[in-house]
């Protein structure tokens, strides 16, 4: 978080009104990449089991193949594209969901650890400090063996990345609210906790929360498609990008198009998001104005 | 100094003692140890010794100083799948991961901070922006893509590196670079930003418009001053070298812990897991007590408000 | 009678860090450390002091904001119910708070007509309409324009910044408005349009006001009564024209003292204070104003001045006060 903090001075002078045109790329790939996974079932041209066995281990269209399989087709003559755009709502959908779930939680337990102090506050600064003194991967593994994998618990589990950043942002602003200033004064009012938290400081601390969640949704995206890559994500019949890869690797001499595919979808999706990101955050992020 | 050490040692030893409470904790949410450990095919003697070893019939705190006197002296009990102690399997395979890991680590600071000090003094020349862009994509590339990236242009195509195994340092590269890459983007990213902060403060500014040597103002003042956010970002990668590590020795077929806990992972081995939790939070902890003494080192400010 | 709010051997003392590090020692910082006082219906007390001498501290004491270490504080003859409860948001309409920077009392991301109305919606009085209405009426009051219903804080001024601050705090109609400060953030010619308002509000709803400020011109200006604060006590305390008129603490005449004058008149002696005020976690023995008194003895070195009420009903904290030597010319 720190180094992340280090950097913005260097781009704030770059500010601009209008999104760049590399803004206005990322979000075209993004609208293109929500549309697939709003409409996967609409869309996508196959079933994902059918197989086409004639048309085995296809190359898409541009490397000799044809309009049929526009990104090939895979050892059972499956539509790559297909499988594609079912991958691409999975991965959104779990990246969407472990990001609200590390919002709201995170926010949540700031606000507690800022409202109580004390006992509530040393025991969440801790869990907070436990969070970050290790890679999220390995917490991540050792919860997978030991209560083993569902796609609830999973997505649950994604949920626990990065809640400290949003910990720590709610805490620290609310502290700040809290000695002096707006929220003070509203709870010298008479308002009860509800009203102050919900009605002023989370309307305040919100930009700088949406900001943050366009760093958790690629990393989550990330996280997720390293477990399914290794086997220990989203498991079969079930598809999301990393799963993709990991069984495209299989066929990486003969056809290097199944994982090329959906790497390729993750590489710009998580790209364009960091974009989006840097943009807003030169827009929204108060505590850089 | 010394009271410094001794605060970063006590945080260090909380932070392992909070891992193990984790494990405890995760383990006994997650149903019965016995038969998660054991196997649900052990005989019921077995499962019964077990449980009177582990003190399953007393009382939760009672289990618990038992659990954290257990994981102090490494015993995290046997293995489901050769029944060899834990620790063992797990230090056994802690050399192969040094192997990749250290070489990565060498390369992400040899390659990272010289390219970030040199596109933050030739700012906005296309050898910065072509830094700046490769940075971009280390952030984004996930290193299971680039491993297979790698494999289909040097294995595949060109045929000059082997894909998988360990038969010979050859096949130390692709992990080696895999591992680095990625990182050593990032840190030019880093450096290049912390550069980029000290060359724009005053003390610098001053010692150039004093006429003193520009080569002079970097080496002495610039490079110093940068090194101090630098340290930080060393320790975040330390630690993301053992994460990299699961993916890339997986790919790779690398016989490192990381694949060693891919394995245990997907055969539930949680005698393993734990053991494998526990190095790897030691690992953790030493880097970050490194990066703290270092930054004491390098920053006399941090030495002198030495708190817990 | 009892008064409004009436405040009895108020103390408040922090624990903080003696120096730096995990092992170091502990010290309390008394910040308040023994105040009384009393504030009367529609009249105003005005509590000066030098910043860091715990008036702010008091304030928020005698709100309820924060608790006391010990003493009590009693608001219309009851004990203040403990912090944050119902019952002391209740109590919330009756005491209300002005603060020194109306920028940062303000949520900057509502219309202030919202936050004029948010007193009445937090303590469920008044129909949506009703509230808007009274908005209105207690916005006029202060001097806003209706139009001024929509902005933003940020689009205001400093001045109505500080309107809109009392608008919101008078519209549970409290009897009570505990001032912080309330004009030295505002540009010089706003302050006396803010000092002007505030003593019409007094004049037209019979609130009673705890001024606190540092400036004591405005002090002199606004109060009824003057308490002098010197490192969380109570040094003088009094009627506010003969306190001014004839100060008899060495600390009250030399801030009186240092009030600028305008030509006319005779001159009046200077007493300047030589030094700062002594750190609050490390205060002198004996009477804690002696490292800066001209006058001081070794009484005042040894032993702690307790108040004694004058003839005039003034209560002054020293030793030396009825020596002739200390008499000012009247």
């Amino acid at each position: 978080m720190a180094v992340l903090e280090a950097a913005p001075t260097t781009v704030a002078h770059r500010r601009l009104a209008l999104p760049s045109v590399s803004v206005s790329l990322a979000l075209l790939w993004l609208a293109m990449v929500i549309v697939i996974a709003l409409g996967a079932d609409l869309l996508r041209p196959y079933s994902i089991t059918a197989m086409d066995l004639k048309a085995r281990l296809t190359p898409p269209v541009l490397f000799g193949g044809n309009f049929a399989h526009p990104l090939g087709t895979d050892e059972l003559g499956r539509d790559v594209f297909s499988r594609l755009m079912l991958s691409i709502r999975m991965s959104l959908l779990i990246a969407l969901f472990g990001t609200l779930i590390a919002a709201t939680l995170g926010t949540a337990l700031g606000f507690l650890a800022a409202h109580f102090r004390r006992g509530v506050e040393s025991v969440i600064l801790m869990a907070i400090d436990f969070q970050a003194s290790m890679p999220f991967m390995i917490i991540a593994l050792s919860v997978l063996a030991f209560f083993g994998n569902t796609l609830l618990l999973f997505i649950a589990l994604m949920g626990f990345h990065s809640w400290e950043r949003y910990a720590r942002i709610a805490r620290g602003l609310t502290l700040a609210a809290n000695e002096q200033g707006y929220a003070a004064a509203v709870r010298q009012l008479g308002a009860g906790p509800g009203r102050i938290y919900g009605l002023h400081i989370l309307p305040n601390i919100a930009s700088t929360l949406i900001v943050s969640m366009t760093l958790t949704f690629p990393e989550i995206i990330l996280l997720e498609s390293g477990l399914s890559f290794l086997g220990l994500g989203v498991q079969p019949p079930l598809t999301s990008l990393g799963n993709m890869v990991g069984y495209g690797r299989e066929y990486i001499t003969r056809a290097p198009w199944i994982m090329l595919a959906p790497a390729g979808v993750i590489v710009l999706t998580t790209l364009s998001i960091s974009l989006l990101g840097d943009w807003l955050r030169d827009r929204l992020d108060p505590t850089l104005r | 100094m010394l009271a410094f050490t001794v605060s970063r040692l006590l945080r260090a030893g909380v932070t392992i003692l909070i891992v193990m409470t984790f494990a405890f904790v995760v383990l006994r949410l997650s149903g019965d140890p016995a038969l998660l450990i054991m196997s649900v095919d052990a005989p019921p003697e077995a499962i019964k010794a077990f449980r009177q070893a582990w003190g399953l019939d007393r009382p939760v705190w009672d289990q618990y100083l038992t659990y954290i006197g257990h994981a102090l002296t490494g015993d995290f009990g046997k293995s489901m799948r050769d029944g060899r102690p834990a620790i063992e399997l797990v230090m056994e395979r802690v050399p192969a991961t040094l192997a990749i890991t250290m070489p990565a680590l060498a390369l992400k600071i040899g390659l990272g901070i010289p390219a970030g000090i040199y596109a933050a003094l030739h700012r906005n020349s296309f050898a910065d922006r072509a830094t700046m862009a490769v940075a971009v994509a280390g952030f984004t590339m996930p290193s299971f893509v680039l491993a297979l990236l790698l494999v289909l242009v040097f294995s595949v195509n060109l045929g000059w590196l082997p894909a998988s195994g360990a038969d010979s340092p050859m096949y130390a590269i692709l992990p080696i670079v895999t591992l680095g890459a990625a990182g050593a983007a990032i840190m030019a990213r880093f450096t290049r930003s912390a550069m980029l902060e000290v060359l724009g403060q005053p003390y610098i500014r001053a010692a150039s418009a004093k006429g003193v040597n520009w080569r002079q103002v970097i080496t002495r003042h610039a490079l110093p001053n940068a090194a101090i956010p630098t340290v930080t970002i060393i320790g975040f990668m330390i630690g993301s070298l053992v994460a990299g590590a699961i993916v890339v020795e997986t790919v790779f077929a690398w016989p490192g812990i990381g694949r060693l806990m891919v394995s245990a992972v997907a055969n539930r081995d949680l005698a393993v897991v734990q053991a494998l939790l526990m190095v790897i939070a030691a690992w953790m902890v030493m880097a970050n007590f490194a990066v703290d003494l270092a930054y004491g080192w390098l920053d006399p400010r941090v030495r002198a408000s030495a708190s817990l | 009678m009892s008064g409004l709010l009436e405040v009895t051997d108020l103390r408040r003392y922090y624990k903080v860090r003696a120096g730096r590090g995990p092992f170091a020692a502990k010290a309390l910082l008394r910040a308040v450390d023994g105040v009384s006082f009393r504030i009367e219906a529609g009249r105003t007390l005005g509590l000066v002091g030098e910043s860091g001498c715990g008036k702010s501290t008091t304030g928020k004491l005698a709100l309820g904001l924060i608790e006391p270490t010990s003493g009590t504080v009693n608001y219309a003859g009851a004990a203040m119910p403990p912090t944050g409860g119902l019952e002391w948001r209740a109590l919330r309409r009756r005491i209300q708070m002005v603060y020194q920077d109306p920028l940062g009392a303000l949520d900057r991301r509502l219309p202030v007509g919202a936050q004029i109305m948010e007193p009445l919606a937090i303590h469920g009085d008044a129909t949506p309409a009703e509230r808007r209405e009274r908005a209105g009426a207690v916005m006029d009051s202060v001097g806003l324009q209706p139009h001024q219903v929509d902005r933003y804080p940020h689009e205001l001024s400093g001045g109505q910044r500080q309107r809109v601050v009392l608008a919101r705090a008078l519209m549970t109609e409290p009897d009570l408005l505990i001032c912080d400060e309330p004009i030295s953030a505002l540009d010089v010619s706003i302050q006396a349009q803010v000092v002007n308002l505030l003593l019409d509000l007094q004049d037209r709803l019979g609130i009673a006001y705890l001024f606190i400020s540092h400036d004591l011109r405005v002090v002199r200006q606004v109060s009824h009564d003057v308490a002098v604060m010197y490192l969380g006590r109570i040094v003088e305390q009094g009627e506010a024209e003969s306190l001014f008129a004839r100060p008899a603490h060495p600390y009250t005449r030399a801030l009186v003292s240092a009030i600028p004058t305008t030509g006319a008149g005779p001159r009046r002696e200077r007493l300047l204070l030589q030094g700062d005020p002594p750190n609050p976690v490390n205060v002198p023995a004996g009477c804690t104003f002696h490292t800066r008194c001209p006058f001081a003895t070794a009484q005042c070195r040894s032993e702690v001045p307790l108040l004694r009420t004058l003839d005039d009903g003034r209560e002054v904290a020293c030793h030396r006060v009825l020596e002739s030597a200390l008499q000012v010319a009247a």
